[in-house]
């Protein structure tokens, strides 16, 4: 029988078989760093005097804690800055490579791995963070590990581990203009609920998804955890090749070609067998938005706030009276009624040029609402470097936007860039959980584009809304549309 | 980790139930950056309190910690068990504990040993009529012995196994070195190292 891509990845990595119910040892070819969840490991390293086995399969960033504004400064929030000290001690202790705040290649442990080519297709990747899953986009096998785990990889380059089961994700279609990645996986989880994939491995396929360019595959893979699967993958191709090639530390010469070759091999075997399967139309999707405070509550823009006795199970109409009072929605309003004091761009989800850009095209020439925050954070310092030499840090400057430097911001407010309570934020990040951005703080997931139209209006929109305003504008003043 | 098989240290009573590991340490002690050093972050609240038994001199310094019913349940901070560890206890004797709290101790060298009602009666009477008595705890023959009377308690035997061999879980792993090493040596040639730093275009 024929294997799935998961499977061959996981294959490719046993270097021993587990038996009697034991866990295989699972060789790890990238492991990610960044400050909230090493220090311990190294401490335990330290303690049991122990070193790093490949100081050479390890790469370490600071994002979670760093501010986003005056960055040659000293952080100003004492836990903050010594939790980044300590990571700069302890890479130096123990040779690890370390990209600081300043850095050209410092930002978001999710984006660094991609754009310096260290996350491949068909490799096994690891960090301290559950959003790991992103780097599934190239059809490597990534996955989130606790503190315990990572101490675990240093000092053996391996984990035990059980073999996930499989799901296959099927999105099929074309996708309407203004629907993104970022709608998809927001309907995936909504439709199979935000348990529906514990204990598998996503496989993200279908046209739909084939037709995506790898900076949306990471949107897709980066939120599966939201839907409980440990990691998603999509199967490498072209586009994966393309985007990976010439970046610093992918294969060249003679070594590229053997390594496409072995990625020519990994994509699932047409008669491979899912755990379980689930289908998408693609073409039925329209902009998504979450109105509660998990991931998997959420609907089209063009729908209302549900009402939660319409829901049969009783924990989830019990969890949605609960979101419904936490956000301070009622029942029955247009979703496209509902105005937000802050819009964030940024995040692992969607901080990259692709992000940017489609939210500069949107904004190019015109304000924002009048009293809505703007802060658009890129991903890494690269991905700022890239957007300003294409000019859009003036686009969004000019539309009246913040333009700040690359980490994790406002995903969850670790540094100064929170909400206030109550206040409310149109958010392309990952995770709409009470207090998520700052404590009191209601946010609604969104995509870039949806963020940019939110941003025009003042009220949650998508970009179909604005032609519209675009056409009654100029029917009002008797010009032709 | 130490290979443990007897320990030997005062009985100290925690004549409390349903101690969840909130109570164990406070979220406020999670932003700490170190794995060691949370002594004074154990039952932080309680200890405020000058009559809590921790203050009293004979228990200051740990021993055997003997519990009632449902301790270690609630969040699954590791943390509980590193303030535990840190504060000199060896062994937590009880009748149930929470499961992710009786994990974590097993990765971190803390034994917890399932011990029954009337034993767990029967230590804390010991500890009332001769505060700073001292327990043998036997891990070879699961025993817990006080007041010249040897008590049985329960530990499933793969984590008896790895405390008497003194074997983490990276201490196990490392007993498959050779075959990591043997892996290592097969990999692609093509797959990439983070050093030295391949710089790229600024
Ligand atoms: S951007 Fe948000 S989700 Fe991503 S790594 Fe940072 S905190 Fe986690």
């Amino acid at each position: 029988m024929g294997r799935t891509l998961a499977e061959k990845v996981w294959d490719d990595h046993v270097v021993v078989k587990g038996e009697d119910g034991a866990p295989d040892l699972i060789y790890i070819d990238l492991h990610l760093v960044h400050e909230v969840t090493s220090p311990q490991a190294f401490d335990g390293l330290r303690q049991a005097g122990r070193q790093l086995r490949r100081v050479d399969l390890t790469v370490a960033t600071e994002d979670h804690n760093t501010p986003t504004l005056d960055i040659d400064k000293p952080i100003q929030d004492p836990t903050s800055r010594k939790q980044i000290e300590t990571l700069r001690a302890n890479a130096a202790e123990f040779g690890v490579r370390l990209h600081s705040l300043g850095d050209a290649e410092q930002g978001i442990v999710h984006l660094v791995g991609p754009q310096l080519g260290l996350t491949l297709p068909g490799v096994t990747v690891v960090c301290g963070d559950s959003h790991t899953s992103t780097h599934g986009a190239f059809g490597a096998m990534a996955f989130g590990i606790g503190t315990s785990e990572v101490e675990h990889v240093m000092a053996t380059q391996t984990l035990p581990l059980k073999p996930f089961k499989t799901m296959a994700i099927t999105v099929e279609g074309e996708l309407r203009p203004g629907v993104t990645a970022k709608d998809i996986i927001l309907a995936v989880i909504a439709k199979i609920g935000t348990g529906g994939g514990a204990g598998y491995v996503f496989e993200y396929r279908g046209s739909a998804i084939r037709a995506l360019s790898i900076e949306g595959r990471m949107t897709i893979c980066n939120m599966s955890i939201e839907a409980g699967a440990r990691a998603g993958m999509v199967a490498p191709d072209e586009t994966t090749f393309a985007y990976v090639k010439d970046k610093p530390h992918a294969p060249k010469g003679a070594d590229w070609d053997a390594a496409v070759e072995h990625w020519k091999t990994l994509p699932t075997d047409d008669d491979a067998v899912f755990d379980a399967e689930v289908f998408i139309d693609a073409s039925e999707l329209e902009p998504f938005v979450t109105w509660g405070t998990n991931p998997g509550q959420g609907a089209s823009l063009s729908a209302s706030v549900p009402d939660p006795a319409s829901f049969a199970d009783p924990t989830e109409r019990a969890a949605a009276e609960r979101a419904l009072e936490y956000m301070d929605l009622e029942p029955g309003r247009p979703l496209k009624t509902i105005p937000v004091d802050t819009v964030f761009i940024g995040s692992c989800t969607n901080s990259r040029m692709e992000d940017l850009t489609a939210a500069a095209d949107i904004i190019r020439g015109k304000q924002k609402a009048e009293g809505v925050r703007v802060l658009v954070v890129p991903g890494s310092a690269r991905v700022r470097l890239e957007a300003e030499a294409a000019g859009l840090d003036k686009v969004f400057t000019d539309f009246g936007a913040e333009w700040r430097f690359a980490g994790c911001s406002m995903c969850l407010g670790m540094n100064p860039d929170q909400l206030a309570p109550g206040e409310r934020c149109a958010s392309t990040s990952n995770r709409n959980f009470e207090g998520r951005q700052g404590k009191g703080g209601r946010t609604h997931l969104v995509s870039p584009l949806v963020a940019a139209a939110t941003a025009i209006r003042g009220t949650l929109s998508s970009p179909w809304d604005l032609a519209q305003d675009a056409e009654v504008a100029a029917f009002a003043t008797g010009e032709d549309a | 980790m130490e290979k443990i098989s007897t320990l030997t240290g005062p009985l100290v009573p925690l004549e409390r139930s349903n101690v969840d590991t909130d109570q164990i340490i406070p979220a406020v002690f999670l932003k700490r950056v170190t794995k060691t050093g949370y002594d004074d972050a154990l039952f932080h609240s309680w200890r405020q309190d000058p009559e809590f038994v921790l203050n009293q001199e004979p228990y200051k310094h740990g021993g055997v910690l003997v519990v009632g019913h449902d301790f270690g349940t609630g969040s699954s901070r590791e943390h509980a068990v590193w303030a535990l560890r840190d504060f000199g206890f060896t062994a937590v004797l009880g009748p149930r504990f929470g499961e992710i709290f009786r994990g974590n101790a097993g990765k971190q060298g803390l034994l917890v040993g399932q011990i029954s009602d009337e034993a767990k009666e029967a230590l804390w009477a010991v500890a009332r009529a001769n505060p700073g008595a001292e327990i043998t705890v036997d891990l070879e023959t699961r025993t817990a012995t006080a007041g010249g009377v040897a008590h049985d308690f329960q530990i499933d035997d793969y984590t008896r196994w790895r405390l008497l061999e003194g074997l983490d879980d990276i201490a196990l792993t490392l007993r498959d070195e050779d075959a990591i090493a043997a892996f290592e040596a097969k990999r692609p040639s093509w797959l990439p190292q983070t050093l030295p730093v391949e710089r790229g275009a600024q």
